[in-house]
């Protein structure tokens, strides 16, 4: 009898460890996240597909390459399907895991030699920080063609590290939106600026018009968790770019021109005339103080209760609004470019993604041929809710208005674009003393102050 | 093979069958270890019986911990040695050092609120006819986790200005009286305080399901014995409960404190860390993780790691002596 029990002990004990192991799959286990639709050769994608387009990446025989990232729910659902046609033609699964902490798990993954085979990488500067730390390996001759073929130069530099070319850019977002209302601009007879004067005249008409305790022409929100503050970064970016100019903003981004320099104080003061004036902002929200604890996903929605008449926020914002907006040019929202300092100068202010490998088995390079290429971008686009700035894609193919907006403006040879530069910044910088000085300004810090603190945190 | 290392079932199998060998291995070692006769039987055994359990405290614990410590006085990279650089910048800095002074306040204040709300809850339904409720309403907060708890408090701290209808539980309430409503969770310093209060909603229960425990579990001949000698309900509790609970009331104590040291879901569900309200645990987490800082990121790591020693050299002693008291 005794022995019997000691025997089921001793059973329960191992199916417990067991369940434990089981879990405990790390990178290699990535069915978990976003899987949703990657069930290849059933169903109604079954039947015949062309596999010419992928005969480049060869064949394999049921491998797998798994893939981290930031993206998830519908938008991980989205990426997976591009994989659809290629799966079902090479034979190499696709596995996408997206979680919100990316940015430290990715770290935290290659640091414990548990790494996915390639990651999505948000900020430039993390990937050079993962190329200095030795963890990923150089693109591949086809990813560099691909690149070279579909990108800007500028784009391709910043998956370029010490003149070795890593990652290829994957989609893109532009920054420089200012989103509104176009029926209740008609209404009152407001036009859409085209200078940076004249956005401040709009801002005052409309302060006088309706300015009340719950009415403002402004509405904006910064809250986002531990990353708390980076809406209010976009803002300093979108005005360093306007009124010290593009040279000034690569020097700013790389150290050079300092953070508490005057050109860079004049570009916060510029923003603060808005976000920290009590009369134009927070819009059905509250003072300026408010702003900081404002969730940055319902930062705009005021202007659909009429609360609120402009949100500044960059071309994603549009998975924010409920279902049944109408988001169109005559609709209930829409978005205009943040205009320049004067109606000639264009510029933009972008962000966007790029694919790192973390070894050079075939698979994975085939996997990551195929993100940076056109056909990937225009397959991408045409599902719908991003753009790209692959030459390759047709803003026709874009899946709303806004969107082909921002194509167009993504394309334009004559615009001025530049990265996001908290993400190009050291991430002490980037992701930690600009998003807190931020957060301690609109709290009601004064410029200088919040500056010289920024400066100092230089690594 | 593919089976075993692809798939969930086979995964799991995998790793029944490797447990079960290295259970094999262990009886098979112990049951030779029992042969040797004389005094190297003693060691052999208590070798088969001991050393897994050190070997993996050593791969998990000293290990870490010795490297932990090295990487502290090395930079960023963890490649050469900057002597104290790290540890100056943590006592220097001043968000470094506002992250001491929360933390200080979060040990002091969760622990003690958390334990005398538990005791005293504890004490008020002994006994009475709505325990079983009483008990599960306090202990239900337990259930759930830091960070949702978080999410749940920051809707009811949420603020809205002056003019505008509110959707935060408490500024609704606060409004609805003919106040201006509060910014709970943006004004320093009193925000970490707004913080803490989240903890000790949860660690309350804790707190009272084992001090309730210790209490029923007191000899009913004491209690008897002290109600016929005539004591007041205060006596009761300062001479005959309180004593009796002693240990229990160490170790919830200890516990909180040790579970305190280490708070970082709700600092960072809550705020960010904005607004003044950074603790240890978060800032270790953002420097090694965020920043890529391992030196300083360490540096705070033990940092947090000398300050919760004295604290379980504490708890350990304690447990020494209640063996004694008790004869075992």
């Amino acid at each position: 009898m005794l022995k019997h029990k000691r025997t089921r002990v001793l059973l329960a004990g191992t199916a417990g460890l067991a369940l434990v192991l089981g879990a405990c799959g790390g990178a290699d286990d990535l069915g978990g996240g976003g899987g949703g639709g990657s069930d290849t050769g059933t169903g109604a994608t079954g039947g015949e597909t062309d596999c010419s387009a992928f005969e480049e990446y060869g064949t394999f025989d049921g491998e797998t390459v798994t893939i981290f990232s930031s993206i998830r729910e519908v938008e991980a659902d989205q990426l997976q399907d591009t994989f659809e046609a290629f799966t079902e033609c090479t034979g190499i699964t696709v596995e996408h895991n997206g979680s919100g902490e990316f940015e430290q798990q990715v770290v935290v993954q290659a640091e414990g030699g548990n790494a996915p085979d390639l990651a999505i990488f948000p900020q430039p500067g993390l990937l050079q920080r993962m190329v200095a730390d030795g963890h990923l390996v150089p693109a591949s001759e086809a990813v560099e063609a691909n690149a070279d073929e579909g990108w800007s130069e500028d784009w391709k530099a910043y998956g370029t590290v010490d003149g070795e070319f890593y990652a290829a850019p994957l989609m893109s977002s532009v920054k420089s939106f200012v989103w509104y209302s176009p029926s209740a601009f008609e209404e009152n007879g407001y036009e859409v600026p085209e200078t940076w004067d004249e956005l401040m005249t709009l801002t005052e008409q409309i302060s006088t018009d309706h300015g009340s305790e719950t009415v403002k022409p402004w509405c904006q929100g910064i809250e986002s968790g531990g990353a708390t503050g980076w809406p209010a970064t976009d803002w300093i970016e979108d005005l360093v770019l306007r009124s010290a100019g593009a040279e000034a903003y690569d020097q700013w981004v790389t150290g050079e021109l300092a953070f508490n320099s005057p050109e860079i104080a004049e570009a916060v003061d510029m923003a603060g005339a808005i976000l920290k004036n009590d009369d134009y902002t927070n819009g059905g929200i509250g003072d300026s103080r408010s702003i900081a604890t404002t969730s940055f996903n319902d930062g705009g929605l005021p202007i659909l209760e009429g609360n609120c008449f402009m949100h500044r926020q960059a071309s994603f914002y549009e998975a924010q609004w409920p279902e049944g907006t109408d988001v169109s040019p005559d609709g209930d929202v829409f978005a205009f470019y943040l205009p320049g300092v004067t109606a000639d100068e264009a510029p933009l202010l972008v962000a966007g993604e790029f694919v790192g490998a973390f070894n050079d088995e075939e698979a994975t390079q085939a996997v990551q041929a195929f993100m940076s290429s056109g056909e990937w971008a225009n397959t991408r686009v045409e599902i719908g809710g991003v753009v790209s700035a692959n030459r390759a894609v047709d803003p026709e193919a874009a899946s709303s208005d806004v969107l082909r907006l921002a194509i167009e403006l993504l394309q334009d040879e004559n615009a001025v674009a530049r990265f996001d530069g908290s993400d190009l910044m050291p991430s002490e910088v980037g992701a930690g003393s600009f998003w807190t000085g931020m957060v301690e300004w609109i709290n009601g810090s004064d410029t200088q102050g919040v500056l010289d603190t920024i400066e100092q945190s230089w690594p | 093979m593919d089976f075993f290392l692809y798939s969930k079932v086979g995964q799991m199998l995998l790793a029944v069958i490797a447990l079960l060998a290295v259970v094999a291995v262990l009886l098979g070692g112990a049951r030779l270890a029992d042969r040797y006769a004389g005094r190297s039987r003693t060691f052999w055994v208590g070798a088969a019986f001991a050393g897994p359990a050190f070997l993996l405290l050593g791969v998990g614990l000293v290990y870490p911990a010795i490297r932990t410590t090295v990487m502290s006085f090395m930079d960023r990279r963890s490649e050469e040695f900057v002597g104290l650089a790290n540890y100056q910048w943590v006592f220097s800095d001043p968000a470094s050092l506002q992250a001491f002074i929360n933390t200080f306040w979060w040990v002091i204040l969760v622990p003690l609120v958390s334990t005398a709300v538990g005791l005293v809850y504890a004490i008020l339904v002994d006994g009475s006819r709505f325990e079983k409720v009483a008990k599960s309403l306090l202990f239900m907060p337990m259930a759930i986790s830091f960070v949702g708890a978080g999410i749940i408090w920051k809707f009811v701290y949420e603020y809205r200005g002056a003019a505008q209808e509110q959707i935060g539980l408490l500024n609704a309430v606060i409004v609805g009286l003919g106040f201006e409503p509060v910014r709970f969770l943006q004004d320093s310093p009193l925000n970490t305080f707004f913080l803490i209060v989240v903890m000790i909603w949860i660690q309350a229960g804790f707190a009272m399901v084992l001090l309730s425990a210790a209490i029923k579990a007191i000899p009913g001949d004491i209690v008897e014995a002290a109600r016929l000698d005539g004591v007041n309900p205060w006596q009761m509790f300062s001479r005959i409960t309180l004593p009796s609970v002693r240990p229990t009331l160490v170790v919830v104590l200890t516990t909180i404190i040790i579970a305190t040291l280490k708070i970082f879901d709700i600092p960072r569900t809550m705020t960010g860390a904005r607004f003044d309200t950074q603790v240890l645990a978060n800032s270790m987490y953002d420097q090694s993780f965020t920043f890529g800082n391992n030196g300083i990121g360490s540096a705070l790591a033990v940092m947090i790691f000398v300050l919760v020693i004295p604290v379980v050299v504490f708890n350990v002693r304690q447990m020494i002596r209640n063996r004694e008291v008790r004869g075992a």
